[in-house]
């Protein structure tokens, strides 16, 4: 390790320096309701985004990827994967700022809890060892309870914050119990020995039961089905915003290591966990998608959607090819593009504190704010995969990927759960359109309508012009792919 | 090792794992959260002597300090601010207790079937690794033809299992360490925002009027640090 | 010696009891102590490892555990503390203003 080593870790030094300073403006005399508290978070998030650019440039040249005892990684893989966490951290800042107002709780421990998130999944994306991994997951998630909570004077949402937490824990604890019998069987913790390790073994009982068990706590982490029950109930009790941190950035982070441990560590198992994993996609598709269908409230609606979001972007991990990795990639970015885009608009609705919960609320919003209905239209289509937006080309990328494979049966699932999902979309849709009513009023401030316009440009543009994109995923998930590949002699 | 110690360990061992056994589940039985936090301490103590027979020194000595010097104060001190006492007599057990032994028993079962020979990772008798510090440094070395070239060599130590534990974790495990310093921080934050005593609109109309005056004299002298 | 087989047994039941606890006690505070009971089970498992290994990995992996234990029972009874101030009840049951 020498001085130039820190290069790797730079844009992470710069945002832990920035949220730790957060938490100090205040008390130097930064007064005014701490209104600038948004632009200094906006400021830090911008220079660690730089930084990002900077030392991935840096590290090109240099001849080893992974650094500090191989334990930190700033590969093509890790770079797309920051860069999508700062945007959607970025935009839940700008969200945030009507929540804030309304409660008057500091915004200043507020935004510095969410740079905290955005550390532990930068560290996470990064790890290549599963003790940095877990450090950097659990920082996020600890990060994660607290926001949850932050609503403290609403009981719903100390409520959230205590079944996230417990649930949280346990599902921890299996996790961990999982990490340690990876290790007793394969003798290290760090990926690529572990993948060495299994590349001599034929079966083994005690590393099959580690990986399900690793596998279960990061489904927990990514809501799908066994483990998912506390989804809906966190989404609707925690603020608004934080709920769409939660249903975008924590969940694209927690995909990002799902994608990076099954790929680049245990891929040699495919076999074995695949079919268990199969099973997790196609229940998470169905119960998702049949469950959203009887929801009135529409942040459990979005819940049980994301669960079943969860299940599609599986189909990524489980076929192991080109196509998958590829499509995980895209599909996180599109996911999180119209999720953000769903919930701006949500939060312009506004209805005594909770906002724009109810589907009703929607009722007539044609006739109120055409284009923000136009929006939500497209933010909608792009969920359900269809084709003028970028929703298409995610999904395609994933079942074209799982058919690759030999699992067409999930894919038929896969393409008939799109369809019921698109039922409980157009149930929206026909609540702007078709209906009378002005159960909410549309109040947008400048942030508001920044992020959704943002989210809106990009979902059109993607989903109209997506080569430049395809090409960046492409060079992304090269490296995780070449160890896929390498051992399973380039299926 | 002669023939009156050859078998100490095992025996501490039945005899501490059958306590930490006894104790945890004492844990789970106990009605009152005070007992289940003074069994769970008796559980971590017997835990600390099993890492000690696994020549595990240190962590043994961060499981008292941090378990029972730290978490068990602190679980203890949540339990008397929250004055158990006055909550209603509630059921030990919930409703879904058939379905908690059976997820135990069947979990246990799983986990159990995994214990047997030549599931793991061969075993390395090499036991002095644990308390070996490695330092490297440049050195010429002499090649097989003759040339010198200059190469990391590694030179291997035997110290103290604490020593060895603290140079892995201060130069391999570096950047993890200091994660863990930012997961402190933000338990810290979350700690004091979570558990602040704030008054919300409708409260204020019914607390006693001295605790507002007081709230208001606090917030007087923030204001005037900060001014 | 005992073997890495006992501890691993050893490990597993403690991980069950707590498992059991988590799921079958209602009182907030004696979940949180199940939680902390699983994750030592876990730390068992790492120690024996990492002594059949002769690695320190494993070693150091349970001090990491253990302290991520100890920040998530700060802000695990902090959570407590405020349902307690909201509800004047800290049972999982009574937590039900959502409706799932």
């Amino acid at each position: 390790m020498t001085w130039s080593d820190t290069v790797f870790l730079l844009p992470e030094i710069i945002l832990t320096l920035g949220a730790s300073a957060l938490l100090f403006v205040p008390l130097i005399g930064e007064r005014g309701a701490g209104r600038s508290a948004k632009w200094w978070t906006l400021v830090i998030l911008g220079i660690t985004a730089a930084s990002v650019i900077v030392s991935s440039n840096a590290v090109v040249g240099m001849t080893q990827t992974a650094t500090f005892a191989a334990m930190f990684a700033l590969d093509s893989f890790a770079i797309f994967f920051k860069l999508l966490f700062l945007f959607a951290i970025a935009m839940v800042v700008l969200m945030s700022e009507d929540f804030l107002r309304e409660s008057r709780y500091s915004p200043w421990e507020y935004y510095s809890l969410l740079a905290f998130a955005l550390c532990g999944m930068m560290f996470m994306v990064s790890g290549v060892h599963l003790i940095s991994i877990y450090v950097g997951l659990e920082l996020m998630s600890l990060s994660s309870y607290i926001l949850a909570g932050y609503y403290k004077n609403e009981q719903k949402s100390t409520e959230a914050a205590m079944k996230y937490f417990i649930l949280g824990a346990v599902s921890s604890a299996i996790l961990l119990y999982g990490i340690s019998l990876i290790y007793g069987v394969c003798g290290s913790l760090n990926l690529a020995d572990i993948d060495r390790a299994m590349s001599t073994m034929i079966t083994n009982d005690a590393l099959m039961v580690g990986i399900m068990l690793l596998g279960a706590g990061l489904c927990f982490k990514i809501a799908a089905v066994p483990f998912h029950v506390w989804t809906p109930d966190v989404y609707e009790g925690a603020p608004t915003p934080i709920t769409a941190f939660l249903s975008t950035a924590s969940k694209a982070a927690a995909f990002s290591i799902f994608a990076r441990i099954f790929y680049s560590g245990l891929h040699h198992f495919q076999l074995d966990w695949s079919s268990v994993l199969a099973t997790v996609s196609a229940l998470s598709m169905i119960v998702g998608n049949l469950a959203a269908i009887t929801q009135n409230n529409l942040k459990r609606m979005l819940a049980y959607s994301s669960i079943a979001h969860a299940g599609y972007a599986l189909l990524g991990i489980i076929s192991l090819n080109a196509m998958g990795i590829r499509g995980v990639l895209l599909y996180t970015l599109v996911y999180v593009l119209a999720n953000l885009g769903i919930w701006a608009v949500i939060l312009m609705l506004r209805r005594h504190e909770y906002a724009g919960e109810q589907v009703d609320d929607f009722d007539g919003l044609y006739r109120r704010a055409p284009f923000w209905a136009f929006a939500m239209v497209v933010f909608l289509l792009s969920l359900g995969g269809i084709p003028p937006t970028a929703g298409f080309i995610g999904k395609y990328f994933l079942f074209a990927a799982a058919v690759q494979s030999g699992f067409g049966w999930l894919a038929i699932i896969a393409v008939l759960m799109s369809a019921v999902s698109m039922f409980y979309y157009l149930r929206i849709v026909v609540a702007m359109y078709l209906k009378e009513g002005a159960a909410a009023e549309v109040s947008a401030s400048g942030s508001l309508r920044f992020v959704a316009a943002v989210c809106l440009a990009a979902t059109l543009f993607l989903g109209v012009l997506p080569r430049p994109l395809i090409d960046q995923v492409t060079y992304s998930s090269r490296r995780l792919l070449v160890r896929a590949l390498q051992a399973d002699g380039g299926r | 090792m002669d023939e009156l110690t050859q078998g100490m360990p095992l025996v501490v061992f039945l005899i501490i794992g059958t306590i930490a056994v006894a104790s945890s589940i004492l844990v789970v039985a106990m009605r009152n959260p005070v007992h289940s936090a003074l069994f769970l301490l008796l559980t971590f103590l017997c835990v600390a002597v099993l890492f000690v027979i696994r020549e595990a020194e240190f962590v043994a000595a961060v499981q008292v300090l941090v378990y029972a010097g730290g978490i068990m104060v602190l679980f203890l001190f949540v339990v008397m601010l929250i004055n158990v006492r006055h909550l209603p007599e509630e059921r030990v057990m919930s409703r879904f207790w058939k379905g908690g032994f059976a997820v135990g028993l069947g979990i246990f079962i799983l986990f159990a079937a995994l214990v047997r020979p030549g599931v793991y990772h061969d075993p390395n008798p090499n036991t002095k690794e644990l308390r070996t510090v490695r330092t490297y440094r440049m050195r010429n070395v002499r090649q097989a033809d003759g040339t010198v070239i200059r190469k990391r060599v590694a030179r291997p130590r035997v110290v103290g299992n604490s020593e060895a534990v603290g140079m892995m974790l201060y130069r391999d495990y570096l950047v993890p360490f200091e994660v863990i310093s930012l997961f402190l921080l933000v338990a810290m934050i979350g700690a004091i925002i979570i558990g602040k005593r704030e008054l919300s609109a409708d409260e204020e109309e019914t607390t006693p009027a001295f605790i507002l005056e007081r709230t208001e004299t606090e917030r007087e002298v923030k204001e005037s640090f900060s001014a | 010696m005992p073997s890495t087989e006992a501890y691993l047994m050893l490990s597993a039941t403690l991980f069950a009891i707590g498992l059991v606890g988590v799921v079958v006690r209602r009182n907030m505070i004696t979940v949180l102590m199940c939680v902390e009971l699983m994750l030592n089970a876990v730390n068992i498992n790492l120690v024996a490892f990492s002594h059949r290994l002769a690695s320190l990995e494993g070693q150091i992996f349970a001090i990491f555990v253990i302290a991520i234990a100890a920040g998530e029972a700060a802000v695990g009874l902090a959570i407590i503390i405020q349902l307690y101030r909201a509800k004047s009840s800290i049972n999982v049951d009574e937590a039900r203003t959502l409706n799932g």
